[in-house]
């Protein structure tokens, strides 16, 4: 399983850096997006997968996962959340004021 | 805290009232409200005088970072409190004269008054701190509020350049000097500067001492402008001239007198030290008396003769640490006279010069130049003025009766000792000194003669001057006339000077000194034909024959602009600032695209070359936890979905698919027992997916004709960190270097009453970083909030 793991984990950053590295204002959010995403999931793979029950007290489990990477990623999608949403307002108000959604052609445009 | 660190600490504390102050009270010169505090300060040191005089010496310490060996040691002595008895009264009296010499109506008084008392109280901190980091922190401070001073009139563009020019060179040597006592701390294990001192001998055999001796003195001649770096102080005469007087004659300029006057103990005794003290100093003497006579401006006639003056005292310094030579310091008059003479100028020069200034400001104020040129005549217009310059001005040539002429003749008793050492190579080099010094003094008398009379003898040109000239205000010329009538009165009586101020310095310095058996008899005007006397008597008649000669012939030793310091500096700057922007401008292209390449491949090296180095690409796939077959369908639909948001041709096709991705993986956290993230993921993820679709709303449609094209090299980076990223997720599940922390937060029923341990760590193990989140959560919201307000009421207003 950590295997696999591993190998999504890779491709969702692999495909979110491209993304980055884009031109357009919107494939830049969606790779950091999908970056975020394969973060998370490099913390929870680094803390074991499947080592025991939910870590929930009080089901009868003998052992629990590691209930720490959860409450590390609990809070990174949160941040997340308010990141993307921060950054899409961002690139609503720069192709408003820019009339761009080009990074490129952004450049070329005099600071105000 | 005791009475010394409060009088430290108060000019900060009083700054923070200025404003206040000046707001409230318009009609009264705020100058008014700040001169009481100098004088208090200035009343406290006096009645410290007696103590130290009988040599008691104070220290208080107030601990402040005592993990690191820092505290806030205040040291009184006899050097620190004939420093603070300067820079408190000459501070009030320049307090008194710039209520006259600025315009309350024209003014920013708040700025000047709050700068001249962040200035008292980090000169004051300086000569009082004990421990060499805290002597840092103010000397440091010292420069900035200069700089913030030179810069008052900051419209005046040579205002802005003579400021930046004198904070570069001083913080650059203060940054020298901060290398040298860390050197200093790290030979002895103190930051104390007592302590350093008695462990003198292990400075002195260790291998670094010449080092730190070096950077130690970088700082003082910077500070004391002495050659080469004595451009920054004609430039720093931009400032309004209360402050010359104060900073850049009085007090400031001589913190790096007192640095080594400081560290003599440590370092005087050595060769290098001697020679590189006393050589600077006559050089800088020589050179800029030779520079100051063909000054046109009177305020940068003045700066070089401060320039030449404090290179006179540092060369005292400079011999008189000879005593050294024997361990820790013998007492003989040979070599304490030329401390002696070092400290009494040091004081001297702070009456004759301060008043030299004030007067120069009187002109200016009232004639509205300082070009000698343009002025003449002033004698019976203002006859009080020129009363003053002519004291101030003698004093400095060295004639009686005026405190210059003691001084100076103690000064050629001091160089003509230091031929008789017979150390250092003294004997043959040694001849050279009083030569050099006595050159120098005929142009020290010839600029002071130039001084005395170009402004005031000759003709009256009204016609040259802006306005009508008249005697200053008498407030203008309280301050001046104290100080002149110090000058006289240190002439005839000098036995006091010495007793109460002058020998406890000395004792300060050298340590096995006091005044009873020092062997240095009573300061007298007249002792006899001696040499000193014929030497004064030379310099007088070889100074009236230059001067008269000098008028003839104006233009000697002009070196072409080339090749002067001051270009040397300008080059450097120049050149230093264009190759910054170059290389700046090189990589800050203004392209997000190169600054995550840097990003990537930053990460790529550092996280990829740290595994490489440690041998991380070990696996252990050993401890995989089994997969079943849905995990594997799960698997391969969100790789699909990541590629489909990569490849997809619409936009909404992107974004649906990235839905799908976020959803899935809410799915696998269900499979790996992380029901909370599986359930804020999907609420989340549904939330950002209709952000998504009402951006595209928005924002422009994707040209669907001419997608953006392969891009090879974007693919090879991408891939590389898709690579690390995977090989490190690997290495981490392989490797196991500590044992989990998590069965801490087992025991949450039992710590927290809680049952989900994951909220339990969220709302009460980590509470407070929960907070901070929540915190993050609202910054984010409002700057959305600001972004769509902002513009559409800026919509509504056009």
């Amino acid at each position: 399983m950590e295997t696999l793991m591993s190998v999504l984990i890779g491709v969702l950053f692999a495909i979110g850096a491209y993304l980055m590295l884009s031109r357009n204002l919107l494939k830049i959010i969606m790779g950091s997006s999908l970056i975020s995403h394969g973060a998370n999931l490099l913390i929870l793979t680094m803390g074991g997968l499947k080592k025991g029950g939910a870590p929930l007290l009080g089901e009868g489990s003998a052992s629990y996962t590691d209930p720490l990477p959860q409450a590390l990623i609990l809070t990174a999608i949160v941040i997340n959340f308010a990141l993307t949403a921060f950054l899409l307002v961002l690139a609503y108000r720069t192709y408003i004021n820019v009339g761009t959604d080009d990074m490129e052609q952004m450049r070329s445009i005099e600071d105000e | 805290m005791s009475w010394l660190h409060l009088l430290i600490l108060s000019p900060f504390i009083y700054t923070i009232l200025i404003p206040f102050l000046y707001k409230s009270f318009r009609r009264i010169h705020t100058g008014w409200f700040v001169l009481p505090l100098p004088l208090i300060l200035f009343a406290c040191l006096i009645k410290q005088v007696k103590i130290v005089a009988k040599g008691s010496v104070l220290s208080y310490v107030a601990r402040w970072i005592p993990s690191l060996g820092i505290d806030f040691v205040v040291y009184l002595d006899g050097l620190s409190l004939m420093f603070g008895l300067i820079i408190t009264g000459v501070g009030a009296l320049v307090v008194l004269y710039s209520v006259f010499y600025l315009a309350k109506e024209r003014e920013a008084l708040h700025n000047f008054y709050v700068y001249l008392l962040l200035f008292m109280g980090a000169m004051l901190g300086l000569v009082f701190a004990e421990n060499v980091l805290v002597l840092y922190l103010f000397w440091e401070l010292t420069s900035i509020s200069s700089f913030l001073l030179i810069a008052f009139w900051y419209q005046r563009k040579s205002s802005c350049y003579g400021a930046q020019k004198a904070f570069m060179i001083t913080v650059a040597g203060g940054l020298a000097m901060l290398a040298g006592v860390l050197l200093l701390a790290n030979i002895t294990g103190t930051f104390s500067i007592q302590e350093m001192i008695s462990q003198f001998s292990l400075i002195r055999n260790n291998p670094t001492f010449i080092a730190a001796m070096l950077l130690l003195l970088l700082g003082a001649f910077t500070k004391s402008a002495q050659f080469p770096f004595h451009i920054w102080l004609p430039d720093a005469m931009e400032a309004p001239t209360p402050i010359s007087a104060y900073l850049h004659s009085a007090t400031m300029v001589k913190a790096g007198i007192y640095l080594i006057a400081r560290f003599t103990p440590i370092f005087g005794g050595s060769m290098l030290w001697f020679w590189l003290v006393t050589g600077v100093g006559l050089l800088t003497l020589f050179w800029a008396s030779l520079v100051a006579i063909r000054q046109v401006d009177l305020k940068a006639m003045l700066a070089y003769s401060t320039v030449g003056q404090l290179g006179l005292i540092i060369c005292l310094l400079g011999i008189g640490s000879a005593a050294f030579y024997y361990g820790t310091g013998v007492t003989e008059p040979l070599y304490t006279t030329a401390i002696l003479a070092a400290i009494f100028h040091l004081v001297n020069h702070s009456t004759f010069k301060g008043c030299l200034f004030m007067v120069v400001g009187i002109i200016d104020h009232e004639a509205g130049t300082r070009d000698i040129r343009r002025l003449g005549g002033l004698l019976n217009i203002m006859p009080v003025t020129f009363t003053l310059a002519v004291i101030g001005g003698f004093a400095m040539a060295g004639l009686p009766p005026f405190n210059g002429f003691l001084s100076k003749e103690m000064f050629f008793t001091g160089v003509l000792n230091a031929s008789q050492f017979g150390i250092f190579h003294l004997e043959t080099w040694g001849k050279l000194i009083p030569v050099v010094a006595w050159i120098a003094s005929i142009f020290t008398f010839v600029y002071c003669l130039i001084f005395v009379t170009r402004p005031f003898l000759g003709k009256h040109h009204p016609q040259k001057l802006e306005k009508i000239t008249r005697e200053a205000h008498l407030g203008m010329l309280i301050s001046p006339a104290l100080l002149a009538s110090l000058v006289i009165l240190f002439f005839f009586f000098p036995n006091d000077l010495a007793k109460y101020i002058l020998y406890p310095t000395m004792a300060a310095i050298l340590p096995g000194f006091t005044a009873i058996d020092s062997g240095l008899g009573p300061i007298r005007a007249w002792h006899g034909w001696t040499p000193e006397l014929f030497m004064t008597l030379g310099v007088v008649t070889a100074g009236l024959v230059v001067y008269f000669a000098f008028r003839k012939w104006p233009r000697i030793i002009r070196l072409p602009s080339r090749f002067t310091w001051n270009a040397l500096y300008d080059g450097i700057l120049e050149k230093t600032e264009e190759l910054s922007g170059r290389v700046t401008g090189s990589y800050m292209t203004g392209r997000l695209r190169d600054y995550l390449i840097y990003i990537f491949v930053g990460f790529i090296i550092l996280t990829a070359g740290t595994m490489v180095i440690n041998g991380s690409f070990a696996f252990d796939l050993t401890t995989n936890s089994p997969v079943l077959f849905y995990e594997f369908v799960l698997f391969f639909v969100v790789i699909g979905a990541a590629v489909l948001v990569l490849r997809g041709r619409t936009r909404l096709a992107s974004v649906v698919a990235l839905g799908v991705v976020g959803y899935l993986i809410a799915g696998f956290y269900v499979i790996l027992r992380a029901p909370d993230l599986a359930l804020t993921q999907i609420v989340v993820e549904t939330v950002t997916t209709v952000l998504f679709l009402l951006c595209l709303y928005f924002l422009p449609r994707w040209n669907e004709e001419k997608p953006e094209g392969f891009r090879r090299f974007d693919f090879v980076i991408a891939l590389g960190v898709g690579l690390t990223v995977t090989s490190l997720a690997l290495a981490a599940s392989g490797n196991n270097l500590f044992d989990s922390i998590s069965w801490f937060y087992e025991q949450a029923y039992e710590l927290a009453g809680a049952k989900n341990i994951v909220n339990a760590i969220l709302v009460d193990f980590r509470g407070f970083d929960t907070m901070f989140e929540i915190l993050v959560l609202c910054i984010g919201g409002l700057g959305v909030h600001t972004l769509i307000k902002l513009y559409l009421e800026g919509r509504k207003s056009k």
